[in-house]
């Protein structure tokens, strides 16, 4: 093996490092100190990321286990500007007396998810796909149950490690099951041997349970709402939007490299979980008070989107996937920023809390209005082409009748969508959330998420690199 | 850079500026300004486009011009415009500049509500530039959502629910508008080669017949619930009674037509077979709106919804001629979109200013204004004849193209269906005359009314500009029914070409 290989890696060692070092400051900072930790923890993360941009020749590692390429690199570049969007906002919360202790936590735990996060993305057999899985989940049970003293936040830990235990025991099943039909863990030796034999029917079955419950699709969603509501909102938007995208990813190139020999077998379960998750989230998104709730289901929803996306086999499909998620992960962190500030600054976090902000709060009731319009997919904001790229992809392989449940749905979330703006802008409230001013962390993280929304869809140009990169992966 | 996207640019370049001012003085005079730019544009480029056709050029489609946006799907930034969209255009900047006027006095969040009426005309004069589907539809839907906000902070009465359901039921149209485009664009290539949004191009092919079948409805609904089709005109009588003078003035006026632009230009230009086979089902839904929105403006007592039941027969009526699918009657639709565009901005804008002086719209409480404000009144009574299609003004011209259109078809069911439609001519007379009868003549039902004062500078020039608009069209109806046809001339072609 070469030595420059290792280059490949670069994005997965990065992050070693940098929990490493986080780890080792947090031990010798003491009291007062480690409020600085925050600052300390965001320029060296900031630095991982930057170093991350570099481009490097695709390759493979360890005999195909792992696999660096362009699409791969862009997304792990991808989810490390949104984990650095999530640190930003979590400013504000990580400054509150009760958790001067844990700052340090905070950040290692998250960077090691995101360690786990990237080595799933570049995953070339179901081996390492696995362990970056499980490296993925079970930091986050600690990150739920941060606010320990909340009896809330305690609940949705537990929940989380035992359900996404049991889900992981189905997942590890179906692919022991694949591996029995096919006698190979590699993607590409898979990919040859695999037919809609019954045993492979049956492995894909608890394959495709398992990452739906990592996905949260209905019917595999019950934990969502629960767990969003209970984990401090910064770890919410963190699940919502990290966790889930990176899943997501994973689970495109799985359906489309490994099973592309049984399209039509996958491609009726995804047709079936894209109606279902859609319907059923925005029906249970219609009425929620809770912010987070909300979002948790109005989550659930656009992971059924992203199925629609999905049905789209090719390079298409993967394109319009990932330039969904990158969007969504503006889209998702400007609306979660909003709601992680208010919280904040005045501890309120239902809608009808929000009655009235616009008079008070104008820059941060537009820019909530914005990321919902842009999580509807209305015009110009980024979220209309991601939605619409999507719609693309299904249509290029005729599915229009889903077209059409996708459209209806998205029109249905609009209702609850336009129902936060109401909140905002026409409701009358004698005592609304008075004025405040968010830490400079926040306020440049709501920047970066509005120029992320105002200019992705404008800038033809990404959508054109993610072709490209697509293009050269398959 | 192109001369078309400046009416993208201004608006653009006018929100800036208002996100510069302090207060409703800054506010209104930055988007006076802005809209007046626009309205002058809009005038030159009628001229400049009159002089292109008179050098001889004889394209279908003139000052285009072509970015790619998306090149591997084949998404352009594509203008360019015939005599239809420059008519058009021309309306919105009128409508547009006359809201602004009518809304000189809008205390509440002034900043905003210019915005947001200076937003939603962006997405309007977007639509009418574009002949690329997807940058069409994108101006489509941001002409959508602005009205959300509009009726829903500055309206009056149920404004909540009425923004509420004119949002969805027009996204909903907008979801089907959707899968009509991705229809269109995947079917685009029946001989190989790249899928293609550009309209010109695929007028150029001939979609299987089976597509056309599937995406045809889909289309023609969905710009048809942005144009009252019935059974999805509900969200109409509501909507527009509880919007702001100015948003009902932009909606009714230019919005409406915008669906039955779209319906002509995508839906039946694109798929021409398709529409001459399922044009029986819309034939008798717009008729339909036309005669149910008449008698529905009878039995109305609010003034707001008397117009918007009227809205929702005449635009019916543009409908009912699109689907006539020949010559004269296409004209007659285009000229009554100006023409009802003009019309009803006025009717609303009237509407506004009398609201704002007696505080209700109730036609029972109402009487002898003609007494306290004879230059509303007069202007009130002017439109009243002018939607009910007295020679002299607009909507003669129009209503007369149409129905002469619509007698060219001599087989039965048209035959009814004109005669039928023809009938809500006598009923428009009735509410119309009912209503000018009732609020402008009599005795003054209040004493209060008595100190009212007539319009002032603002209000005025906000008429007179609509007015002016009407009388052209009504004395000098050629020149621009001659435009149309002359524009109409590719699309009969291929309209005759697969028909016959």
């Amino acid at each position: 093996m070469d030595f420059r290989y290792i280059f490949l890696m670069r994005h997965e060692l990065l992050l070693l490092v940098v929990a490493l070092i986080i780890l080792m400051v947090d031990l010798f900072t003491v009291g007062e100190k480690k409020t600085h930790l925050i600052k300390f923890s965001l320029i060296l993360f900031t630095l991982g990321m930057l170093i991350g941009f570099i481009p490097v020749k695709p390759g493979v590692l360890f005999g195909g286990a792992f696999q660096g390429n362009a699409l791969t690199d862009l997304f792990k570049d991808i989810l490390n500007m949104a984990v650095l969007i999530v640190f930003l906002q979590s400013d504000g919360y990580l400054k509150k007396a009760e958790n001067a202790g844990k700052v340090g936590e905070f950040f290692v735990l998250i960077i090691l998810t995101l360690l786990g996060m990237d080595f799933m993305v570049s995953s070339g057999d179901f081996l390492t796909f696995f362990v970056g899985l499980e490296t993925a989940s079970i930091p986050v049970a600690g990150l739920v149950a941060y606010d320990r003293y909340k009896s809330r936040s305690a609940e949705a830990g537990v929940k989380l490690i035992l359900l996404s235990a049991i889900s992981s025991g189905v997942l590890l099943f179906g692919i022991s099951l694949i591996y029995g039909a096919t006698g190979s863990i590699y993607f590409s030796d898979i990919a040859k041997n695999v037919t809609a034999s019954p045993l492979i029917i049956l492995g894909f079955i608890f394959f495709i349970s398992g990452m739906g419950f990592k996905i949260s699709l209905v019917p595999f969603h019950l934990w969502t709402a629960d767990v969003y509501e209970g984990a401090p909102i910064n770890i919410t938007a963190y699940l919502s939007v990290v966790s889930k995208g990176a899943a997501a990813f994973i689970l495109t190139i799985i359906l489309y490299k490994v099973f592309k020999n049984v399209t039509e077998l996958w491609e009726t379960a995804i047709y079936a979980l894209a109606v279902l998750t859609m319907t059923v989230g925005n029906l249970f998104a219609l009425r929620q008070d809770n912010i987070k709730r909300f979002l948790a289901f109005s989550s659930i929803a656009q992971a059924g989107f992203i199925l629609v996306g999905i049905m789209g086999t090719g390079s298409l499909g993967m394109t319009s996937v990932v330039y969904f998620i990158l969007i969504y992960v503006f889209t998702n962190l400007g609306a979660f920023g909003v709601a992680a500030a208010i919280s904040n600054a005045s501890g309120v976090e239902t809608i009808s809390g929000y009655n009235g902000l616009y008079l008070t709060n104008p820059r941060l009731s537009l820019i909530m209005m914005l990321s919902l319009f842009s999580l509807a997919g209305i015009p110009p904001i980024a979220g209309f082409f991601g939605k619409f790229f999507l719609f693309t992809s299904a249509g290029s392989h005729g599915y229009f009748i889903l077209i059409l449940i996708a459209v209806l749905n998205a029109t249905v979330s609009l209702y609850y969508y336009l129902g936060v703006v109401k909140a905002m802008f026409i409701n009358k409230n004698d005592t609304p959330i008075p004025y405040f001013r968010s830490s400079h962390f926040m306020r440049l993280s709501l920047l970066l998420c509005v120029a992320g929304l105002v200019f992705i869809g404008f800038a033809g140009g990404i959508f054109e690199y993610i072709m490209t990169a697509s293009h050269l992966f398959f | 850079m192109n001369f078309l996207s400046l009416f993208v640019l201004v608006p653009v370049l006018t929100i800036t500026g208002i996100l510069f001012t302090r207060d409703l003085k800054g506010a209104r005079l930055v988007s006076a300004v802005g809209m007046g730019i626009q309205l002058a544009l809009a005038v030159f480029l009628v001229f400049y486009y009159f002089s292109i056709r008179g050098a001889g050029d004889l394209h279908e489609m003139v000052l285009t011009a072509d970015y790619s946006w998306f090149p591997s799907l084949n998404i352009h930034y594509f203008i360019g415009v015939d005599g239809i969209a420059v008519a058009m255009i021309a309306l919105t900047a009128i409508v547009i500049f006359a809201g602004v006027f009518a809304s000189w006095e809008m205390e509440f969040l002034s900043r905003e509500f210019f915005i947001s009426l200076i937003l939603l005309a962006t997405g309007v004069f977007g639509f009418f530039i574009s002949l690329d589907l997807f940058t069409m539809f994108l101006f489509y839907e941001l002409a959508v959502i602005p009205m959300y906000l509009l009726i829903g902070i500055w309206g009056s009465g149920p404004k909540e629910a009425s923004a509420m359901k004119l949002t969805l039921m027009l996204m909903g149209g907008s979801a089907l508008l959707l899968v009509g485009i991705l229809g269109i664009y995947f079917n685009s290539a029946p001989n190989g080669g790249a899928y293609t949004f550009n309209i010109l191009q695929i007028a150029k092919i001939h979609m299987p017949i089976a597509a056309q079948r599937f995406f045809f409805p889909l289309t023609f609904v969905g710009f048809g619930v942005l144009g009252a089709l019935f059974p999805l005109h509900t969200w109409s009588p509501s909507g527009h009674a509880s919007a702001p003078t100015a948003v009902s003035m932009l909606h009714a006026g230019v919005l409406m037509k915008l669906g039955a632009y779209g319906c002509f230009r995508v839906a039946i230009y694109l798929m021409p077979e398709a529409a001459h086979q399922l044009a029986w089902i819309f034939i008798i839904l717009t008729s339909i709106s036309v005669v149910y929105g008449a008698l529905g403006a009878i039995m109305q007592k609010d003034l707001k919804f008397i117009n918007a039941y009227s809205s929702v027969s005449h635009v019916g009526l543009i409908l009912f001629a699109l689907l006539m699918m020949n010559k004269i009657a296409m004209d007659g639709a285009i000229l009554q979109m100006i023409s009802h565009g003009l019309m009803t901005a006025l009717f609303f804008a009237l509407i506004g200013m009398i609201y704002g002086r007696t505080h209700t719209r109730d036609i029972r409480e109402i009487g002898g204004l003609m007494k306290v404000m004879p230059f509303l009144a007069v202007m009130y009574m002017v439109a009243g004849f002018a939607s009910l299609g007295l020679p002299g003004f607009s909507g003669f011209v129009a209503e007369m193209t149409i129905f002469v259109g619509a007698f060219q078809h001599s087989d039965l069911f048209h035959r009814v269906a004109s005669v039928i439609v023809v009938s809500s001519i006598v009923i428009t007379a009735v509410y119309i005359l009912r209503v000018v009868g009732k609020i402008l003549l009599g005795p003054i039902k209040n004493e209060v009314h008595l100190n009212l004062k007539d319009a002032s500078w603002f209000e005025k020039l906000s008429t007179t500009t609509l007015l002016i608009a009407i009388v052209g069209i009504g004395i000098l109806p050629l020149w621009l029914s001659d435009t149309i046809l002359n524009s109409l001339q590719p699309i009969m072609e291929k309209l005759t070409a697969y028909l016959h």
